[in-house]
């Protein structure tokens, strides 16, 4: 039953193939079983989980189960989550458990998602190979000497190797879309502002994006039906409808106009992944689609505008995690300012506090209007780039990541090439688009995506063609061999 | 080299604490006095993943106090995050205004001894105020109340207009009487809700530079405030006459000592690195929303008293001095109301009331004397039902709660002016008789026993007299 997709699940659920304790406790035999190689999870809630199975089936035997009863979710360890721990993947927080559910949380629970844990995650969302976690790397379901990706890098892994049937993630630089592309899934990071940021807990504010990581472009539309929509509690949040994103899955792609992105197809980018895209356009060309080119010419300052803006905002937003009110104190403190800096200095690791130092000097007098004024300008350029595009194509194409999945350790000494992994997707998070990755093909036995980036709350249209390319390959279904 | 020679430069930046039932980024109460930390949800304590969303009050209030003012409102402000460590600052950095704040410029006229003065409003923003450290009780620990974190503030910065303790007190007066009448803040000082910072410097007359300023911060009363700017004037001359320098600090006032000390023992210049907040996005305020304002916009002391001295031909001092406090003009109102005179209830409420309310040190929203009472006490005054006299005695008995209301203490005590001639005249009839030697008197021209026939009349009729009644018989028999 672990390769099914959501749909599949809840049509064996209403036929009474099987209950929803039998799915979930099915699921949680395999975290059992098989998570102590892959280290996808920082806490089980096994026996919640198991207990509200046995709720919804009740709820189901009489007619009133929700929407989605049943269906074994994860959550990045980044949503706070009542009375669950929510760790960040941090020592900070290692201690931390949260008196109240994000929205994402408690929209899912509602309509009867069961969450089986808290997925492993890089320490605070920073990082790009789930290396950077106080819980350890977590470890590629296709290789186990290769990274997921990151930060996400748990609940990809996880959702790989059909741990649960979805997971939610978040994705400021990429943190959603690289792992999907390197464990070989599906991830969604919507227009920003299109999920509530409440609860979620925050690296770069204007970047943070909820969205999720599944097993198809189907399952994604399913959960951002649920997780999608204007929240009061977060101002950042968009007061628009929320369409149902399955009602456009299957529209035709005739005249669809894509539009390839000539940047993205530059220096360093994996021979096997650029052909992997173009076999793709090719599909979609014959289905009808009109292929083009299109220039984002921004987009090549795009890295170190994010590595400005996204350390500044973390600098501020990492303030709170100071010793004094919850998370990590240091031993017997001698004043204030020993409070302060060995709690900080032994809560964080070494990636955090490197940011949040390059965030505090960006935005420090005197050097403010050469690095986060600038940036923002860039931002705006960014955003201006694509707004120009969509004037002439309805969806943008190019690569998830420049390579497949590297091995554990192998770019953790060289900061600058682990940065250029978020180089394809970062643009997006600058300028606020929705964005996704799918399975595409592999190179050297490991999975990669293709990327699609779509004009603000377009969601659905990114959602249709993926779906269309899942339609016409099988990608998507391959599970790694040990999983399956 | 003499004081007179120095000119004495100073600017305010006054805190008003809005008045609003929640805080101004959560729905926590700011009512004040709680227990510590009761008042303060998960965003004030600034849980991880929490959000702030504006509580739209916070710009009615900072849309009034700028139309107050005659300031720009700026249709569209930002929001910022001012970032700096501190226990009872949860968030490590505080939500404020920097470089687009929602009110611009505006200026005051302030009342001096002898004339007026025109002080120059800059700016006015909002921003969260911060949790307070308890150092009492914890043994040698520091407690932490976040009560008072994100209760909603107006920082007004003022130009460097004022040049005296004097003057900055006048506009500090002003400025506080300004937010209580716009019902912008309750103005309780004594809970916080009007902090201010004095910045202060010296200079020679005529320099053209402004000398290096210091910063006293949170002075909570006008007494203090007069008192700190004084001493650090008095400092500032001392440091620059013995050859010294100022140095530019952020100080605290001590009452106790009367003095200003650092804040900090090693000052270092702060960089609260600023960057606009990614968590709000920026306010845009329509055109109606501040028509609406303006078109509510409460009456404001000076033209309260332009008017009172119109409408009611007060001089105009009495009218000043009624519209000083919104609670004390409404009140007189409601005298005048209920009273009909209004010269009358002028000198009421300022000589009986006022007097008694000054001297027991009590506020004029907390009067044991209602209003309608004492309009009535006038009423009756003035249709001569009762004397002057007598209305003192029912107003203490109405100030001492002795008196349910004022008609049921006269009635009770049988205190009604006696006005009917016939009952005054045979009375008058038989003093004159038994008196016969006074008659000759007065009759012979010694006038001034006038008051003794009359005092003969009040004697028998225990004060209910009516005198104007008493006079006008005992002239016709006499006469």
């Amino acid at each position: 039953m672990h390769e099914q997709s959501i749909s599949q699940m809840l049509d064996a659920l209403d036929r009474k193939e099987y209950s929803c304790e039998e799915l979930i406790t099915h699921h949680v035999d395999r975290i059992h079983q098989l998570d102590e190689q892959l280290n996808t999870f920082i806490t089980h809630t096994a026996e919640q989980a198991v207990t509200r199975a046995r709720v919804l089936d009740t709820a189901r035997a009489k007619g009133e189960a929700p929407p989605l009863a049943g269906i074994p979710i994860a959550h990045k360890d980044i949503f706070c989550t009542e009375g669950v721990k929510t760790s960040a993947g941090s020592h900070m927080l290692d201690n931390f458990t949260s008196p109240y559910d994000a929205t994402v949380v408690e929209k899912l629970q509602a309509v009867g998602a069961i969450s089986l844990g808290k997925t492993n995650m890089d320490e605070f969302a920073m990082g790009s190979s789930n290396e950077n976690s106080y819980y350890g790397a977590v470890k590629n379901p296709w290789s186990e000497t290769a990274v997921p990706g990151g930060s996400s890098g748990g609940s990809a892994a996880a959702v790989a190797a059909r741990l649960c049937a979805a997971a939610t993630g978040t994705d400021t630089g990429g943190s959603i879309r690289q792992p999907a592309s390197m464990c070989g899934i599906t991830g969604l990071k919507p227009t920003y502002g299109r999920v509530s940021r409440w609860g979620m807990i925050a690296y770069a504010s204007s970047l943070d994006q909820a969205g999720t990581l599944t097993r198809s472009a189907e399952d994604a539309a399913i959960l951002l039906n649920v997780m999608a929509g204007y929240d009061p509690k977060d101002s950042t949040s968009l007061f628009m409808d929320v369409p149902d994103y399955t009602q456009a899955l299957n529209k035709p792609i005739d005249g669809l106009r894509i539009g390839v992105c000539q940047e993205y197809f530059g220096q360093g980018l994996d021979p096997d992944i650029e052909s992997g895209i173009q076999l793709a356009l090719k599909m979609f060309e014959s289905a009808g689609a009109v292929i083009s080119d299109v220039t984002i010419p921004a987009s090549q300052h795009a890295i170190p505008a994010y590595y400005v803006i996204a350390p500044a905002e973390a600098s501020a937003n990492l303030s709170r995690y100071d010793g004094v009110r919850f998370g990590y104190r240091c031993e017997s403190p001698a004043d204030l300012a020993d409070l302060y800096q060995r709690s900080r200095n032994e809560g964080f690791g070494t990636e955090v506090k490197q940011r949040i130092m390059v965030g505090s000097f960006a935005l420090s007098a005197g050097y403010y209007d050469a690095y986060y004024r600038k940036a923002q300008q860039i931002r705006r350029l960014i955003k201006d780039d694509f707004l120009a595009a969509f004037k002439k194509v309805d969806l943008i194409i190019g690569p998830t990541t420049p390579t497949p999945a590297f091995k554990i350790g192998e770019k953790s000494e060289d900061q600058i090439s682990m940065y250029l992994q978020d180089i394809y997707t970062i643009t997006s998070n600058l300028a606020g688009l929705p964005a996704g990755s799918f399975p595409v093909g592999f190179s050297q036995g490991l999975p990669f995506g293709v990327q699609i980036i779509g004009n603000y709350l377009d969601e659905a249209r990114i959602l249709n063609l993926a779906h269309r390319l899942q339609l016409e390959t099988d990608w998507h279904k391959m599970s790694p061999e040990e999983f399956s | 080299m003499p004081r007179a020679d120095w000119e004495v430069v100073i600017g305010l930046e006054i805190h008003v604490q809005l008045l609003t039932q929640s805080k101004i980024f959560s729905g926590a109460s700011t009512r004040f006095g709680a227990d510590p930390n009761t008042q303060a949800c998960a965003i004030d304590l600034g849980l991880p993943g929490v959000l702030p969303v504006v509580n739209e009050e916070v710009y009615k209030r900072a849309v009034t106090f700028g139309l107050g003012v005659g300031a720009n409102i700026n249709t569209r402000s930002v929001f910022d995050r001012k970032n700096y460590f501190y226990p009872d600052l949860p968030k490590g950095y505080q939500i404020t205004q920097l470089s687009d704040p929602i009110v611009e410029g505006g200026e005051v006229e302030i009342p001096l001894a002898d004339a007026t003065k025109i002080i120059r409003i800059t700016r006015a923003h909002l921003e969260e105020d911060a949790g307070k450290s308890l150092h009492e009780d914890f043994h040698g620990q520091t407690g932490i109340d976040l009560n008072r974190a994100g209760i909603p503030l107006l920082e007004i910065v003022s130009e460097p207009d004022m040049r005296s303790s004097a003057e900055a007190v006048a506009y500090a007066k002003y400025i506080h009487q300004l937010v209580t009448y716009l019902k912008v803040s309750d103005g309780e000082m004594s809970q916080g809700s009007l902090r201010c910072d004095a910045n202060v410097s010296i200079r020679q007359f005529g320099d053209n530079e402004l000398g290096t300023r210091t910063e006293t911060k949170n002075v909570n009363s006008f007494r203090f405030l007069e008192r700190a700017i004084e001493y650090e004037i008095e400092r500032q001359i001392g440091v620059l006459e013995s050859g010294g320098t100022v140095n530019q600090q952020t100080l605290l006032f001590d009452p106790d000592r009367g003095e200003t000390r650092p804040m900090r023992s090693k000052e270092t210049s702060r960089d609260y690195r600023y960057f606009p907040e990614p968590d709000l996005l920026p306010v845009e305020i329509d055109q109606a929303f501040i028509e609406a304002i303006r078109q509510n916009m409460p009456e404001l002391a000076p033209q309260k008293a332009r008017r009172f001295a119109e409408e009611y031909q007060l001089s105009d001092e009495d009218a000043r001095s009624l519209s000083a406090d919104s609670h004390l003009a409404d009140y007189y109102e409601k005298v005048v109301g209920v009273g009909k005179d209004s010269k009358l209830a002028a000198n009421w409420v300022r000589v009986e009331l006022l007097g008694q309310l000054n001297r027991k040190n009590i506020d004029i929203s907390e009067t044991p004397v209602d209003a309608k009472e004492l309009g009535y006490l006038i009423a009756r005054i003035k249709d001569g039902s009762i004397s002057g006299k007598i209305a003192k005695t029912v107003f203490e008995a109405l100030w001492e709660g002795e008196a349910e209301s004022a008609e049921s203490f006269i009635e009770a005590n049988g205190l009604v002016q006696v006005s009917d001639s016939s009952e005054l005249q045979p009375l008058i009839d038989s003093i004159i008789q038994n008196n016969p030697k006074q008659v000759e008197q007065f009759k012979a021209g010694k006038t001034k026993l006038m008051d003794f026939f009359v005092g003969q009349v009040m004697k028998e009729t225990q004060g209910k007299a009516n005198p104007k009644q008493v006079n006008e018989l005992l002239n016709k028999k006499l006469g």
